[in-house]
């Protein structure tokens, strides 16, 4: 009942929904890049969603199933396969033991996520099964997968009924609600009044390119020089995911998953949680456009996003028991 | 914290911070340090991270769970007036802080900045030493990495300024000097500090559940220690 790494692709790791609760010692929360696309697919195979599932750039791994297996592809589409068969994203998808996962090509977005019904049996690092590659704990040995790590499937309560063919389920999860492309909200950072009246308005007007020192830490961004008014020197205090931070030369950082837990760059803003898996699906090159919007109207989508969440864990459970009972 | 002036704003649609004061001083810090060990002992719900700063508090929290459990409410808001009555709550009694004593090994190997920090400082590699192992330091926050001590306040007569151009690799254990402050590099990491030795200790152990041998607020002393005395407590460490 295992997973072999054949191939461990560019940068494939272990998360969750991140660990929280450890930040006052610097331990990052970390977590899928993408969270709503690790729910998606934790969803999709009726696991928590908060299970651990595997995260990949392209290119992706190429994994041997050594069971069969109920597993889910979300978030970028990196046009997977097994044994010669197509598979889609936002579907639920049975898989024979022998099987091997492989991806063919980049479609749209970053980040793949693969959620496997009923988990890896992995080691708990406070409370979290996300990989933190700084502390080298958590995840998977606490570092990225390699060729030849096993990983162990976890046996699922509602046994699978196993079957030599590949099946793709019929139903697919609607996403839509979780993604916005350009432009990304954001409100106002505790800085943002330090910028020049020039700067605030080219922040919204013009573009910025993500550069490609970018990782889960940060977004390096390229894009107008912003100019501050008065001395940017702060004391150094908390950060956040979406943070946007502005770097003595004049560009921006936005703050990712595997952050710092403080920071003393001056903070223009944040981009509201809501766009963060969109942003997530943002590569090196694309170029990304601001608005501005309010904290009510954050929370409001948040609690939106939030609401869909809960229909498609519903639907998915509708769908999975019919299909048990079938 | 009666009187004490603070303002609140949202950090992002998930935090909010409290900010105490903008200037790195003790008695800023201690109130900090007070609202923290209030709100770790009596956890609001909805909570997930407090992280304690110089002179600031950032309570992170669950947006969507606070909406559904009080429909109709901006979760800032809720959040805000919950904090603002802790804050009323927050005594002004003296709670206990840890002294931690580190040992410091300033072998020149270890400490390769120390030969240029007394340059710089115009002393001898012993003074430097002797000074910067009788202060008792305080562990302002934790960032950067994690288990990082922010430690103040470094003698005036030995700070030195960062490097102008990052280490690649600043070995773990390496204590370092920036300015006022001082700190200790709990895993190998690019770094810009002026490296003036080496601790044998893990701060960082991943195996314990308390996994920083540093926590906010900890007082801290550096006390120093042979080369030989180094390897001893560095091997007795991997068994």
């Amino acid at each position: 009942m295992s997973i072999l790494v054949i191939k461990p692709g560019l940068q494939t790791s272990i998360q969750d929904a991140g660990r929280t609760g450890f930040q006052h010692l610097g331990i990052n929360p970390g977590g899928a890049m993408d969270l709503r696309a690790m729910q998606t697919a934790n969803a999709l195979v009726h696991n928590p969603t908060d299970e651990a599932v595997l995260e990949f750039y392209f290119p992706a791994p190429v994994l041997q199933f050594n069971a069969g297996a109920f597993i889910a592809l979300s978030g970028a589409d990196f046009k997977a396969s097994v044994n010669g068969t197509d598979l889609p994203v936002d579907h639920p998808i049975y898989i024979p033991a022998g099987s091997v996962l492989q991806f063919n090509g980049k479609g749209k977005g970053q980040l793949g996520y693969l959620a496997i019904q009923g988990g890896l049996e992995l080691i708990e690092w406070l409370n979290s099964y996300s990989t933190n590659i700084k502390a080298a704990a958590g995840g998977f040995e606490g570092r990225a997968l390699c060729a030849g790590d096993e990983l162990t499937l976890n046996n699922h309560p509602k046994s699978i009924r196993s079957s030599p063919e590949c099946s793709v389920l019929p139903w697919k999860a609607f996403t839509a609600p979780f993604y916005t492309n350009n432009p990304f909200r954001f409100i106002h950072g505790k800085e943002f009044g330090l910028l020049s009246e020039i700067s605030r308005q080219r922040f919204t007007s013009e573009g910025f390119t993500i550069l490609p020192q970018s990782d889960r830490m940060g977004y390096r961004l390229q894009g107008p020089g912003l100019e501050l008014t008065g001395a940017g020197e702060m004391i150094s205090s908390a950060v956040t995911r979406g943070t946007i931070q502005l770097l003595p030369n004049g560009q921006c950082i936005i703050l990712m998953a595997d952050h710092q837990t403080t920071g003393g760059y001056p903070r223009i803003g944040h981009i509201i949680s809501a766009d963060l898996p969109g942003l997530a699906q943002k590569g090196i090159g694309e170029t990304l456009h601001f608005v501005q919007t309010d904290l009510e109207t954050a929370e409001n989508l948040l609690v939106m996003q939030e609401q869909h969440l809960q229909q498609l864990k519903n639907a998915c459970i509708l769908q999975l028991d019919a299909y048990h009972r079938h | 914290m009666h009187g004490a002036p603070y303002t609140m704003y949202p950090l992002g649609d998930q935090a909010l911070t409290i900010e105490l004061g903008n200037t790195i001083e003790e008695p800023t810090n201690e109130l900090v340090m007070r609202v923290f060990h209030q709100l770790q002992k009596n956890p609001l719900p909805f909570v997930s991270d407090i992280i304690p700063a110089y002179s600031s508090i950032t309570v992170v929290y669950q947006t969507a769970a606070i909406r559904k459990a009080h429909p109709g409410q901006s979760a800032f808001e809720r959040m805000k007036e919950a904090l603002i009555l802790r804050l009323q709550q927050t005594g002004d009694e003296d709670f206990k802080h840890r002294l931690v004593e580190i040992p410091v090994c300033y072998d020149p190997e270890l400490g390769p900045d120390l030969a240029e920090l007394a340059t710089h400082a115009g002393i001898s590699t012993n003074e430097v030493i002797q000074i910067h192992t009788a202060t008792i330091y305080r562990v302002y926050m934790i960032g950067f990495l994690p288990g990082f001590a922010y430690l103040a306040s470094v003698d005036p007569a030995i700070r030195m300024p960062r490097k102008l151009q990052p280490r690649p690799l600043v070995a773990a254990g390496s204590v370092g000097i920036a300015g006022e402050q001082t700190g200790i590099y709990p895993v190998n990491s690019p770094g810009g500090w002026q490296i003036i030795g080496q601790t044998p200790l893990s701060m960082l152990d991943v195996s314990q559940e308390s996994p920083c041998l540093l926590e906010p607020g900890d007082r801290v002393r550096f006390y120093s220690i042979s080369v030989e005395e180094f390897n001893q407590m560095k091997k007795s460490r991997s068994v």
